[in-house]
């Protein structure tokens, strides 16, 4: 059985050759391409990343009526029913197929139970059946890499900020740390039931419309400002203003857009607070504002005057971006697929609790 | 920018003459001279992101909190900066200069580098722990507690370690086992995310608090209940 050096070595050509043929288009051409799916709070969006390229991006919102907010089992239900239609508008603005991509990433957490089990579950599915593996990404996390991967940022302090979340972050060995963040109630969470208190809409959301009434604004009534360190604390200036708006309103010394004003001028004020004194501590010269309130004008208008006066550079997204969407879980995804992560089929359970800072970030050193 | 025209316009000719030396979050510091003496200048500036009197209201209610919390300390004999003069209408304090000083940041971050003496570090956390106790025995709460506002004057050993307490620009006064406890959690959170590996050191830290505190079981109990809140919020409002 001695068969010339020449023909083995041209026989495993022609085999590499056929092999070759057979792999997907990405592996081929050494690229990876990730889908990640979102789904943690009232907007649920399927998005896929090519090797920093977005390739799609769809999502829809799950708005209530004026005055109410968003519960766990109806926010699911809406999820449901749209997931799969999302699910293929993200596949073919992509102009992708199932066998092109290399990784399924989905949100483990945190956020709602329900959508996040609704979300998980056709994650899992769907990785099953196009045989892919699978990725459990912290929602905080496909913040911060999608805030990363669009302005560019190199090692910013972040400011991350949306209805569920309000916390200000560094980089350090290996984690995101979290240096302050809310004690108590989210800031998007204290502006959406402010909303709700003066029935303003939910229509695109409740923080743009207050945001715009804000600018009609002209009296700013004193409300309370608490800043505990790196820490802040949204509850107390909730009821605060929840009790204004029926006292003021119904004695007509103020106008809802007064209200709007004032709450945003102080909210602001106590964020950019915090961010400056992490910057101060970290010796930080960049800023980047990740999550839903950071789409606020006002709120990019104040920080970037506190960056002006430091010195320091600020980094925003638009909308597409800062609120929640898929291909930011893709992006996470991507970063932690290309370094090794995988998450087990027996692991990709969901957590309504998990730490921006529970996760080694062995992407970057 | 009117506003920002009129407070250029007022800067205090002290100032002028000083040294500035950091800015910090809150603060401008100078360091300067005050009849005869070498002393730190903390300003407090009119932050231009704010509105006017959003602005206007907490900064003079922060320079008011800093003084009384500072001279609260001193009387109890807790090694704080002395206050010489404060002039209202700029937001100005002037405090001693702690000349021979390092931030216990910067200390704590090269003895972990040059990896040498543990038993050092050991020492100051004791030291720590009890100035903290002495304070809020006080009813002083800092309100900023980190490891870059506390200072170690330098040439003292181990026995004679010298900690001065800085920075009170968030203090208040408080009997509340519950203000207590967020101070020393502030503490953990900053102390932790700025001196990776250092959990040992902290709960050494928190058991010279409990030895050296009167009224410490109550407020270690609410530190407890405080670190499991961050954990807890509902996403549901």
């Amino acid at each position: 059985m001695n068969f010339p050096i020449n023909f083995i070595q041209a026989f495993s050509k022609a085999i590499l050759a056929v092999v070759m043929v057979l792999q997907p288009a990405s592996v081929r051409s050494n690229m990876t391409v990730v889908i990640g799916f979102e789904g943690s709070a009232n907007k649920i969006g399927v998005g896929i990343i090519r090797d920093g390229e977005v390739l799609s991006n769809p999502r829809r919102t799950y708005i209530t009526p004026p005055g109410q907010g968003f519960l766990p089992g109806e926010t699911a239900k809406h999820h449901r029913s749209v997931i799969l239609t999302v699910l293929q508008e993200a596949l073919d603005e992509a102009g992708l197929k199932a066998e092109d991509i290399d990784c399924v990433a989905y949100t483990k957490g945190p956020g709602m139970g329900a959508p996040l089990v609704t979300v998980a579950i056709v994650a899992r599915t769907v990785a099953q059946l196009w045989g892919k593996p699978l990725l459990g990404v912290n929602h905080c996390i496909g913040h911060i890499e999608m805030g990363r991967l669009i302005t560019n940022a190199q090692n910013p302090t972040v400011l991350y900020v949306s209805g569920g979340n309000t916390q200000v972050i560094a980089y350090s060995e290996r984690r995101y740390r979290i240096f302050g963040e809310t004690i108590d109630i989210a800031v998007g969470n204290c502006l959406d039931r402010f909303a709700r208190v003066i029935k303003i809409s939910n229509d695109p959301s409740p923080g743009y419309n207050i945001e715009q009434m804000a600018k009609k604004g002209t009296k700013y009534i004193e409300l309370p400002y608490t800043v505990k360190g790196m820490d802040v604390s949204f509850s107390g200036i909730l009821s605060y203003i929840e009790d204004a708006a029926h006292k003021m309103l119904s004695t007509s010394q103020c106008t809802p857009e007064d209200l709007c004003f004032s709450l945003q001028e102080t909210v602001f004020a106590m964020l950019v607070e915090i961010t400056e004194r992490a910057m101060a501590h970290c010796g930080s010269q960049e800023v980047l504002i990740v999550g839903g309130v950071g789409c606020n004008l006002r709120l990019q208008e104040m920080m970037g005057v506190m960056c002006k006066e430091r010195g320091a550079r600020l980094f925003a997204t638009d909308e597409s971006f800062c609120i929640d969407n898929g291909a930011m879980i893709a992006q996470a995804g991507w970063e932690m697929f290309c370094s090794g992560h995988v998450t087990e089929l027996s692991d990709s359970w969901i957590t309504q609790r998990y730490r921006t800072d529970e996760v080694e970030v062995t992407w970057r050193d | 920018m009117d506003h920002s025209d009129s407070v250029k316009a007022s800067v205090p000719s002290y100032l002028k003459e000083a040294q500035m030396i950091k800015q910090g979050a809150e603060a401008r510091v100078y360091r300067g001279t005050f009849l005869g003496r070498s002393v730190i200048i903390k300003e407090r500036f009119p932050k231009l992101y704010r509105h006017p009197e959003v602005d206007e209201k907490l900064t003079r209610r922060r320079t008011t909190q800093e003084v009384r919390s500072i001279l609260r300390c001193r009387r109890a004999g807790i090694n704080a900066p002395v206050v010489y003069f404060v002039d209202y209408t700029t937001h100005c304090i002037f405090l001693e200069d702690i000349i021979h000083s390092v931030s216990v940041k910067d200390h704590i971050a090269s003895a972990q580098a040059s990896e040498q003496n543990p038993q050092h570090l050991q020492t100051l956390a004791d030291k720590i722990g009890e100035t903290l106790a002495q304070m809020h025995d006080e009813d002083v709460i800092h309100g900023d507690l980190t490891t870059s506002n506390m200072l170690l004057v330098s040439g003292a050993e181990d026995q004679n370690m010298k900690l001065v307490l800085i920075d009170f620009g968030l203090s208040y006064i408080s009997a509340l086992p519950e203000d207590k406890g967020v101070d020393l959690y502030v503490l953990e959170k900053a102390f932790l995310s700025t001196h990776p590996k250092t959990e040992t050191l902290f709960e050494r830290l928190l058991k010279s608090y409990t030895a050296s505190s009167k009224k410490s079981s109550v407020v270690l109990k609410k530190l407890d209940e405080v670190r499991l809140r961050g954990r807890k919020r509902s996403m549901v409002g």
